[in-house]
């Protein structure tokens, strides 16, 4: 080496050997991640959103309360309907976090990346000694957690407020359905964190990116509905009414408002929180022969139906943040 | 224009290790080309001065130092390290100051400085001490828990520094450090750099600044559409270029044409601009004060005065440019 070093100008030349970096890419993820959720939990835009779930789930508790009180004794399940039972003005908190996750996980991810960019602080972090995969990753676990963090004291408080509302603990399957309902709904939220890290590597402007966001969110909550039922009726119509072709055309709507995560969501959450249901489709009167109707199905059972829908939200979510990553490597570091 | 500094005359220590090396250095977006076959050679302790027009491919060049550009093709070797291969011992070692720097706003200094010592894996304990050491050194002692985002620009690029000697690095690149800065913050910047080098940091700064560069500049090398045109000490470049650089201003009396000739004797004197009333300037290709004077003072002659004007980098940039577009245009 040091011989070389005499004659730059005239040795031969030296092909870039850029395989194989040295070097953990996981260095400094955490410090990344610490950073990262201290500003996520200090951030006024997040403690805005924590208030109004707090408010969303003290107000769904109570409106649950008026309604359950009377019914405790015969109800083995009723915890899970805290979450699950909607009356007007209240609709169920279910259906609150199915478009308040959406929008703090947007809230906390439009501006990771291209908000580095705009403080001009990304060439001064990328030139400590880490990887890019790590500051991505550490954003997107900082996310994540912070997420979880969020939900999770929610779905404390919801419970503690159901003990001493409905003066019963808890049962372990309660516990169980629950929790796992926990998992999925901190999942729906990584898709949509994913997904606003992916426009923030896009759009060099943070509001663009937000917008972004907001308008994919709002397709799938308000859109999706009409464009599944558009798509369904040419893909596969009914022409002469026979009962299969009907069957058809609900078993393609199905499928593609599964596309949604919305859709998933609401299925993996309705498919564990509530015992009695079995099936997300059509049931035919043969499937149903010999069912006890509204008898509860055991836990392995439901977490079986809803299986699908928690890898869904899942790989969803690992994709996206995939896509991220590789726009995030392909991007130069120069504004 | 008026000083000498003897440190740009003097040529660098060149028996010294190179720690920043490029050869044939070539950077594509596209179609264009930012870095065009860039040879560069920094050597240990040096203060090493890109000189370029906005967008000569001064910024990529250093991003591919660091490793966060990858070359097109050709070689970067930083203190024998490939910066591609091996990003983070690289940046482990080398501080980087990119122009217009940015911290978090709504943090405070400490905040930003402890972040930045966190991504380079330094204990706790050892890094409370480093900022508060590089804080006070930086003189923003009073405003170390104060957020960045009421600093002023001056403050930030201080705090800048102090970020890269929280690292204690062998090699600073820094990239338009003075752009932007009031006069008198920039001196106090060029102050500092002269005691980043005494430190013994190899320093590599881009600017477009002339006098700035030549005042803390060992080396310079000029850059233009993404190629090194020329490089070397400031007088190396102005013998090149202006063939010699430093004018000399004699008065003196007596036997005017016996001294003019005695002056154009002298070993190193290009020509004779000027001889009025008592008045020769001289061109030569060094300071050569000291044997004008012996040649006047030899011939029977009074010096009256005696004057240096050391050759200015913008001379020489202004004589390149001029050259090499006429140059293309013939």
């Amino acid at each position: 080496m040091a011989q070389t070093l005499e004659l730059p100008s005239q040795s031969a030349p030296v092909e870039t050997s850029t395989r194989g970096r040295r070097g953990s890419p996981w260095t400094g993820l955490w410090a990344v991640v610490g950073k990262e959720m201290a500003d996520h939990l200090s951030s006024v835009r997040m403690q805005i959103l924590e208030v109004l779930i707090l408010l969303t789930a003290v107000g769904a508790v109570y409106a649950v309360m008026q309604n359950v009180r009377q019914t405790v004794s015969q109800d083995p399940f009723i915890f899970l309907r805290l979450f699950t039972t909607a009356r007007d003005p209240f609709p169920a908190f279910v259906g609150f976090l199915s478009f308040l996750v959406p929008l703090i996980a947007i809230a906390i991810s439009f501006d990771a990346i291209n908000g580095e960019f705009s403080r001009r602080t990304m060439s001064r972090v990328l030139a400590q000694p880490i990887y890019r995969d790590a500051l991505l990753l550490g954003k997107f676990l900082a996310g994540l957690f912070t997420l979880s963090l969020v939900l999770t004291a929610i779905w404390l408080l919801i419970m503690g407020m159901g003990i001493l509302g409905l003066g019963l603990p808890p049962n372990g399957e309660e516990v169980a359905r629950s929790l796992i309902f926990l998992v999925a709904t901190i999942f729906y939220g990584g898709i949509w964190l994913a997904l606003g890290m992916v426009f923030s590597t896009i759009f060099r402007q943070p509001a663009t990116a937000a917008l972004a966001g907001l308008s994919v969110w709002l397709f799938f909550t308000i859109f999706w509905g009409m464009v599944t039922s558009l798509l369904a009726r040419t893909l596969s119509p009914v022409t002469y009414g026979f009962p299969e072709e009907i069957l058809r055309q609900l078993q393609t709507e199905q499928a593609i408002s599964r596309l949604s995560p919305n859709t998933l969501y609401v299925e993996a959450t309705l498919g564990i929180l509530n015992p009695a249901v079995r099936s997300f489709g059509i049931l035919l009167p043969s499937q149903l022969e010999g069912a006890v109707v509204g008898a509860p199905l055991p836990l392995a059972q439901s977490i079986l139906l809803m299986w699908p829908q928690l890898t869904g939200l899942i790989a969803a979510t690992i994709l996206l943040f995939a896509l991220a990553y590789v726009l995030f490597q392909r991007q130069e570091i120069r504004a | 224009m008026v000083e000498v500094s003897t440190k740009s005359a003097a040529p660098p220590q060149a028996a010294t290790e190179a720690v920043l090396q490029a050869v044939n250095l070539t950077k594509r977006y596209g179609a264009a080309v930012a870095v065009d076959n860039l040879n560069l050679t920094v050597a240990r302790g040096e203060v090493f001065g890109l000189l370029g027009p906005n967008g000569a491919g001064k910024t990529t060049t250093i991003l591919m130092l660091l490793g966060l550009t990858e070359p097109t093709s050709g070689m970067v070797r930083v203190l024998g390290l490939d910066p591609a291969r091996d990003p983070l011992a690289v940046k482990a070692r080398v501080g980087y100051l990119p122009d217009a720097v940015g911290f978090y706003d709504e943090l405070s200094a400490r905040d930003n400085l402890s972040y930045i010592a966190r991504l380079n894996g330094l204990p706790r304990a050892t890094a409370q001490q480093r900022i508060r050491t590089a804080i006070d050194r930086m003189g923003l002692s009073e405003v170390i828990d104060r957020p960045v985002g009421t600093f002023s620009r001056g403050m930030r690029q201080r705090l800048g520094v102090a970020e890269l000697l929280l690292k204690e690095p062998e090699i600073i690149i820094m990239d338009e450090p003075t752009l932007g800065l009031d006069p008198e913050a920039a001196q106090g910047f060029l102050r500092l750099i002269r005691d980043l080098k005494h430190d013994g940091i190899t320093i590599l700064l881009s600017s477009h600044l002339l006098h700035q560069v030549q005042a803390v500049c060992d080396r310079v090398g000029l850059f233009s559409h993404g190629r090194m045109m020329i490089s070397g000490t400031v007088a190396e470049l102005a013998q090149r270029i202006l063939g010699g650089g430093y004018r000399i201003v004699v008065e003196a009396s007596g036997d005017q044409r016996a001294i003019k000739s005695a002056l154009l004797a002298l070993p190193g004197v290009k020509k004779i601009e000027a001889a009025e009333r008592e008045q020769f300037v001289i061109v030569g290709d060094r300071d050569l004060r000291a044997d004008a004077a012996s040649a006047v003072v030899g011939v029977g002659g009074g010096l009256v005065g005696l004057d240096v004007e050391a050759p200015s980098l913008d001379e020489i940039y202004a004589t390149y440019f001029k050259e090499a577009t006429n140059g293309a245009n013939a």
